[in-house]
């Protein structure tokens, strides 16, 4: 209706927050629970059928190498403190440290999924098992897949960030936002991966 | 759209801001607009789904027939399924939240206004996806290792429209290991799990969007329990989906991991478990049977005070009954699952988890019923609907709890009776809640009221062509006729009343024909409605019909539940409400108010993004039922770079092209060298 448009000062649809919390950081909240259960089903799946016996092909929990594995997941637990380092340095206004850690952050998230791929390298070159190896197997390389996935979206978002800083020198109010936005996800990514660490790695065993 | 005044652009194309024809509907962002495709997206799929369930009944309607091949059959019930509850309630339900949600809280448009028109158009685009299978796709003989033969496929026994047969045909509930890659080779089941994979997708960034809207976008004085009932019951369908959607997105991934890329998680060949298919297809899908009636629960609880003249009895109980279902309704899947050899403790514990699951049904049943008790009720067209709504549901609920009775349940799994108690709840629930909804909220959408008398023809052709397509098959059922199944013998003396429920099946198709022409010939003839033409309670009959499209002129402050009908009303010393002798005037002046907003309002603007982003992802399904092809690569690298650019362009924009708000435009600059 262009019957009301006009040049002079609005009002304005979305003025306040009901909640009080900024719609983006809600809608985020509200879908990482989502995130939740879709993880939820996954490690599900991959417990039903770790220690399933009887069939063919080599079982994941035969082959895990506890030692590097330890070591990237330290990996992925220091980017959230990275991450955090780069939240505190903008709350603090010094863009060259938020520009800094987020860097580091997508640096170590990288670092994580560069191990992930030596990971799924070694068990399918060195010890055959593919997708198609069994269950198991197929429920192994399905939940850490998608775990890397989220983590490779993680970093594509942390460099965009830090690509938008580098070009126009920091970071606005609004894009502080989108920080904590990065943030919060990558947090979750973090979090899921110590439920699969402990679950999936740590807690699993061949069968009997 | 507003404020058009030239504005250095901010992004490297030209927004879009056509308010007529077709670009705009391609590109709003507007909630009415895209809650009013939604709603006829939805109803072209209802006609389709209506006309497949006929070709069933035709096939049906004699013993031994040979109007449909076996493969057609199964073809047509799984799209009939399929079709009924992921392209016609699903989206029928949006369509009200889309467009009543905002009118409802006193909001201008939902939280984000693009990736709501995101979700219409993944939606949309998994639809045509899904359907898409009539041409492209296959269903070819089984290729089982074991040699067992699975699906019929094509040339599956006499009959005609064999060429539907290549689309799918593992049912709606898709049970594996039938619909794998080794009993339903061919593409038709990748069709179907990547379809729902995409209509899912919709589904739950659409619930995203709606919880923060509610939760944020409140108008001023609208406290969560001051909310119209059909509000709340969007949000807990919101929540319902938000929890149950990632589950059948894992277990479709493996669907498609299995049948794309040689997973064995259904493939009992390979060590894969069956079962496993069956907990996550109902841990999502038991939920989804209350993600299909709450939406019409909520649309009844508007219209049954309207026309009792009485305010919701027990509103905080209805309230609380729809969460207590919806929270109750994660723990009663494997009800789906009692023939399927779980333990008896799991068929003890589920049974009695689903019988509790009466207890707030039936406190929302006698809440209805006890709003229209003493009050002065109107039979009008909504009104009728409602109360089909309530009788309808309620056998419908009470055939529902004898499957909660586990031997009981051993008798009926996949027998007709099921069909009818399905039927019951979804068609007499659901569809006849929705049909008051449409009749109730038309003038909303064309300021016109639908004709009466074609709307009284149209509701009992619906009830008495409902009555008899699905009253017989509860004794169908129990004298055992098999569902799914393509033929009976003639000696199981079935025919007689299987000739009743065909012809059910087109009283009901003549009171949808009938609907279609109302809604048409109202629109041109229709009375005018003016604001208030039912003597409404909620504050979407605040403002002037058709909506205008900022909705409110003045954003609304709200003081009270039912807040116009405070408006309009008093009460007097025992209690009875009177009308206000200003009542009229009130309403002349909302009516005057809503069309002439006292200052500008801006609205989201348009934009292309959340278009080309579904259509990008529309390739990249394509491409991955192709993916071993060359053109099927192709096609997912041209999906992938066609979504990015969607991701950046979204990114770079602004929700609103930048204007006077004082204090704005700083806060967009840089805050470069701090």
């Amino acid at each position: 209706m262009s019957d009301v448009a006009h040049d002079t000062p609005v009002s304005h649809h979305d003025e306040h927050e009901s909640t009080g919390i900024d719609n983006r950081k809600l809608g985020m909240w509200v879908f990482l629970s989502s995130e939740f259960m879709f993880f939820g089903a996954l490690i599900a799946t991959y417990l039903l059928y770790s220690n399933r016996g009887g069939f063919e092909g080599t079982y994941p929990s035969e082959i895990y190498d506890i030692p590097f594995t330890s070591v990237s997941s330290f990996v992925l637990l220091m980017s959230s403190l990275t991450r955090v380092l780069a939240h505190n340095a903008l709350s603090k206004g010094d863009q060259n440290g938020t520009r800094t850690w987020l860097f580091a952050t997508a640096a170590l998230g990288a670092v994580f999924l560069g191990g992930q791929v030596f990971e799924f390298t070694e068990f399918v070159t060195k010890y055959d098992m593919t997708l198609s190896s069994n269950p198991a197997a197929s429920a192994f390389y399905l939940l850490t897949g998608f775990h890397g996935t989220h983590v490779a979206i993680g970093v594509i978002m942390l460099l965009s960030l830090w690509g938008i800083s580098r070009r126009r020198g920091g970071l606005s109010e609004k894009q502080g936002m989108s920080l904590e936005l990065v943030g919060l996800y990558w947090h979750f990514v973090d979090i899921i991966w110590i439920v699969i660490f402990t679950v999936v790695y740590l807690l699993s065993v061949p069968p009997a | 759209m507003t404020a058009t005044a030239e504005r250095p652009r901010t992004t490297i194309f030209k927004r879009p801001s056509s308010t007529t024809g077709w670009w705009s509907w391609l590109t709003t962002v507007d909630h009415k607009k895209i809650g009013i495709m939604y709603g006829y997206a939805a109803f072209f799929f209802f006609i389709i789904g209506g006309l497949e369930a006929l070709m069933l009944r035709i096939q049906l309607a004699s013993a031994n027939a040979e109007f449909l091949t076996a493969g057609a059959y199964n073809a047509m019930f799984t799209m009939h399924a399929t079709t009924m509850v992921f392209l016609f309630i699903m989206p029928a339900s949006a369509a009200f939240m889309n467009y009543l949600i905002p009118l409802m809280i006193g909001a201008r448009d939902v939280a984000f206004p693009r990736l709501n028109a995101l979700s219409w158009w993944i939606f949309f685009f998994g639809g045509i996806f899904l359907y898409s299978t009539f041409i492209f796709g296959t269903s070819v003989p089984p290729i089982g290792p074991d040699g067992i033969a699975g699906n019929l496929a094509a040339g599956g026994g006499p009959g005609s429209f064999n060429w539907l047969a290549d689309s799918p045909d593992g049912g709606w509930f898709g049970y594996q290991p039938n619909a794998g890659p080794f009993y339903s080779p061919g593409t038709a089941m990748d069709y179907w799990a990547l379809g729902l994979q995409l209509i899912g997708l919709a589904s739950l960034v659409s619930a995203v969007n709606f919880i923060v809207t509610v939760f944020n976008m409140r108008a001023k004085g609208m406290r969560l329990l001051r909310m119209p009932v059909f509000v709340w019951m969007g949000t807990v369908v919101a929540f319902l989906l938000l929890f149950s959607i990632p589950i059948i997105a894992v277990a479709l991934f493996m669907v498609t991991f299995d049948r794309q890329f040689g997973t064995l998680f259904f493939a009992p060949v390979g060590g894969g478990d069956p079962i496993l298919w069956q907990h996550l297809f109902w841990l999502f899908g038991h939920p989804e049977v209350y993600i299909l009636i709450l939406p019409a629960m909520g649309i009844v609880s508007e219209v049954l005070p309207v026309f009792s003249k009485k305010p919701l009895f027990g509103y905080s109980a209805v309230v609380f009954a729809g969460a207590a279902i919806a929270f109750l309704g994660f723990g009663v899947w494997a009800h789906h699952m009692f023939s399927s050899g779980i333990t008896p403790v799991a068929q003890a514990a589920f049974g009695l988890a689903t019988m509790t699951i009466a207890i707030p049904t039936g406190i929302k049943i006698f809440n209805w019923l006890g709003t229209m008790w003493g009050g002065r009720i109107r039979m009008t067209t909504p009104m009728l609907f409602a109360v089909g709504f309530i009788a309808m549901f309620t056998i419908g609920g009470l055939s529902g709890v004898t499957h909660a009775v586990v031997p009981s349940d051993w008798q009926q799994t996949d027998t007709y009776y099921i069909v009818a108690h399905l039927h019951y709840v979804l068609f007499g629930g659901s569809v006849f809640g929705l049909f008051a909804g449409l009749y109730y909220w038309y003038p909303k959408l064309t300021g016109k009221i639908m004709n009466e008398r074609l709307g009284k023809i149209n509701f009992w052709l619906m009830f008495i062509g409902f009555n008899t397509t699905f009253a017989p098959m509860h004794w169908l059922g129990l004298q055992g006729m098999v569902r799914r199944t393509w033929k009976y013998a003639p000696e199981t003396g079935l025919e007689p009343w299987n000739v009743v429920v065909t012809i059910g099946a087109f009283i009901i198709a003549t009171g949808v024909a009938v609907f279609m022409y109302n809604w048409y010939h109202s629109r041109r003839h229709g009375e005018d409605s003016g604001l208030d033409p039912w003597d409404a309670r909620t504050i979407e009959w605040t403002i002037p019909n058709p909506t205008p499209e900022y909705n409110f002129a003045v954003s609304p402050v709200v003081s009270k539940l039912d807040h116009f009908w405070h408006l309009k009303y008093d009460q007097d010393d025992e209690g009875r409400a009177v009308r206000k002798e200003d009542a009229d005037q009130i309403i002349a002046e909302l009516q005057h108010v809503g069309l002439n907003p006292p200052e500008p309002i801006h609205l989201p603007t348009p934009s292309y993004f959340p278009l080309i982003m579904a259509a990008g992802l529309l390739l990249m399904f394509y491409g991955i039922i192709y993916h071993t092809t060359a053109w099927g690569k192709a096609l997912i690298a041209i999906g992938a770079v066609v979504s990015l650019a969607a991701v950046i362009g979204w990114a770079i924009e602004p929700v609103e092209e930048p204007h006077d708000k004082p204090g704005e435009e700083r806060s967009e600059k840089v805050q470069a060298g701090v």
